[in-house]
């Protein structure tokens, strides 16, 4: 049974973890922003960690689920509420047919992700249901949610109904929230700068010792030009020492590259497969999922760590999902 | 062959992808050694790796950290990255049997409303315009490697004689299927997108649809050669895809 779209958010896109094995071609990768929140989101529901979900930006969507359902929101505070109380992040919620789901004003920043026991069952292409707007591939006719849109779900995992069994509440006034959570994925201070750490990317050696040394120093702050491909960064001016046309070569999400103008551009999930551009960072796979929290007006700063450390970091958030999803599973046992 | 090699070096880009370069010239014969290369991965390929990127001089491979951590004590780049080494014996091996990718056939319909700049390309080459399009339809064109949109090839083998800079000012809407010329470059846009080249004709090809299996119509490493068509035949054409 589907889910009905009152009212469409500023932003709302069926995201996965993305479409892999087509870059040669051309093709981006897409996917959520936040890939660890999604997966974080989809274990909350009982889900594989890989089913599709939905991407709200800044102001979500109002839903209203035609069958029960079972949610859980993940990123971002963005004021979620069921009639007129507020629903938590991090925990699975179980939804009466019939309740509205509704998004105030944003109270942090911006990005959240909502999964539902089942997954938002899209059609996939290209073995994914991620959209990319730019081509209109995937996700619901390759576009955002418009109102009147349907929303097909899924079929409930078994894990997701034990779950609602073992440690949901009955649901009153049409939901009720699991008394655990997770308090991994919440979001950070208000106001706080956002730092992410990277490496020095492939041509960070042309760069002079000055461009070097304000890019580690200095807060940038995201301009308006911004979206899902990629944001571009006021801040100090960055300057290659060498005037020489650079061949493009692969970017990816996490690529900080630096056009003519020497404002940075980090580039996010819908980013094209190659450039020309120099790439004087690399943002480290653990923090990608901060930068999703980058929109317009907020400060970055990056922090620079070696190869070793990265590459750690990274196993200890796949240790650290590995065990939600233990410990999911061991509430979700008959 | 060792003496025209050109110098292969890896590097990291970020925590999940390994750049492998064949130095900084764009040529046929790197080309082919980075295709070996990629050819040599498929059939030998190692768990863990995601995907692999082509581009005019590297390669780059990317990588789940994760399933690396799960086989060796080793840090996930260096096991990369030695794999890679070790597999150069391979692809100079795969090089010696290269066979040339085949020949994709793209009619254009030249000049008119689908190629509004093709006089001026025929003033700035100081050409009659039917010259500008027998040579652009003339050489067998290299697609060196896809990328920047969906499906869009860079491709080397343009007669120096039509080389024209781009226009000052970028049009904010170029149609999908648009053939141009930017400096000694000439391409075709894949998706309707603003765009700085001169245009000088259109293909009714797709060259990127994702309800197809494969869905760039041109892979790194096929060769491509320009049919002129007459309005008739592209509309006739149009219709049939």
């Amino acid at each position: 049974m589907p889910i009905s779209v009152i009212k469409p958010g500023v932003l709302t896109t069926v995201q996965d973890l993305g479409r892999y094995g087509y870059q040669r071609q051309g093709l981006v990768v897409s996917g959520a922003l936040d890939a660890g929140a999604l997966r974080a989101a989809n274990l909350l529901v009982g889900n594989p960690e890989n089913l599709a979900g939905l991407e709200l930006t800044l102001r979500g969507p109002v839903l209203r689920f035609e069958a029960d359902a079972l949610l859980a929101l993940t990123g971002a505070d963005l004021a979620a509420t069921i009639a007129g109380q507020p629903v938590p992040l991090g925990r699975p919620v179980a939804v009466r047919a019939g309740a509205v789901l509704t998004f105030g004003a944003p109270t942090t920043s911006g990005r959240a992700w909502l999964a539902l026991a089942g997954g938002v069952a899209v059609p996939p292409v290209l073995g994914s249901r991620a959209t990319y707007l730019r081509a209109a591939v995937g996700g619901l006719a390759g576009r955002a949610l418009q109102a009147g849109d349907e929303l097909p779900v899924g079929e409930w995992p078994a894990a997701g109904r034990r779950l609602i069994e073992n440690s949901l509440p009955e649901p009153a006034a049409g939901w009720a929230a699991a008394r655990w959570f997770l308090p991994t994925f919440l979001p950070a201070s208000p106001g706080a700068p956002l730092v992410v750490r990277a490496l020095p990317g492939p041509e960070y050696e042309q760069f002079g010792p000055a461009s070097q040394r304000a890019f580690w120093a200095e807060a940038f702050t995201v301009t308006t030009e911004a979206d899902r491909m990629g944001a571009r960064l006021g801040g100090p001016s960055l300057a290659r020492d060498m005037a020489s046309e650079l061949l493009s070569s692969a970017v990816t999400f996490g690529t900080v590259q630096v056009p003519a103008g020497g404002q940075p551009i980090v580039l996010l999930a819908d980013c094209q497969t190659t450039g020309g551009y120099p790439r004087l960072a690399q943002v480290i796979s653990a923090d990608l999922g901060r930068l999703a929290q980058a929109l317009p007006g907020t400060r970055l700063r990056f922090v620079q760590v070696g190869l070793a450390e990265a590459q750690a970091l990274y196993l200890a958030q796949e240790r650290r999902l590995r065990a939600l999803a233990r410990a999911v599973h061991l509430k979700s046992l008959p | 062959m060792a003496d025209s090699t050109p110098p292969l070096r890896l590097y990291p880009l970020g925590d999940a992808a390994v750049v492998l370069e064949l130095g900084q010239a764009i040529a046929p014969a790197t080309h082919q050694l980075l295709q070996a290369f990629a050819q040599a991965l498929a059939q030998h390929p190692l768990p863990g790796l995601r995907e692999v990127v082509p581009a005019f001089t590297t390669l780059t491979v990317y990588y789940d950290p994760w399933v690396l951590s799960q086989a060796s004590e080793i840090v996930p780049y260096e096991q990369v990255a030695s794999y890679l080494l070790g597999l150069l014996p391979a692809a100079q091996a795969a090089l010696a049997d290269y066979v040339p990718g085949p020949l994709v056939e793209i009619p254009v319909c030249y000049g008119g409303d689908f190629g509004p700049d093709l006089g001026l390309v025929a003033s700035h080459a100081q050409l009659a315009p039917a010259e500008v399009i027998a040579r652009h339809a003339q050489p067998e064109y290299l697609v060196y490697m896809v990328g920047f949109a969906p499906g869009f090839p860079y491709l080397g083998g343009l007669d120096a004689g039509l080389a024209t800079p781009r226009r000052p000012t970028p049009r904010p809407l170029v149609p999908a299927g648009a053939v141009g010329i930017a400096g000694a470059q000439t391409g075709i846009y894949s998706l309707p997108t603003p765009g700085g080249w001169q245009l000088i004709g259109r293909t009714p090809l797709r060259l990127f649809d994702p309800g197809r299996a494969r869905p760039s119509l041109l892979q790194a490493g096929d060769r491509l050669r320009f049919v002129p068509i007459s309005e008739a035949e592209f509309q006739r054409l149009r219709h049939a895809h």
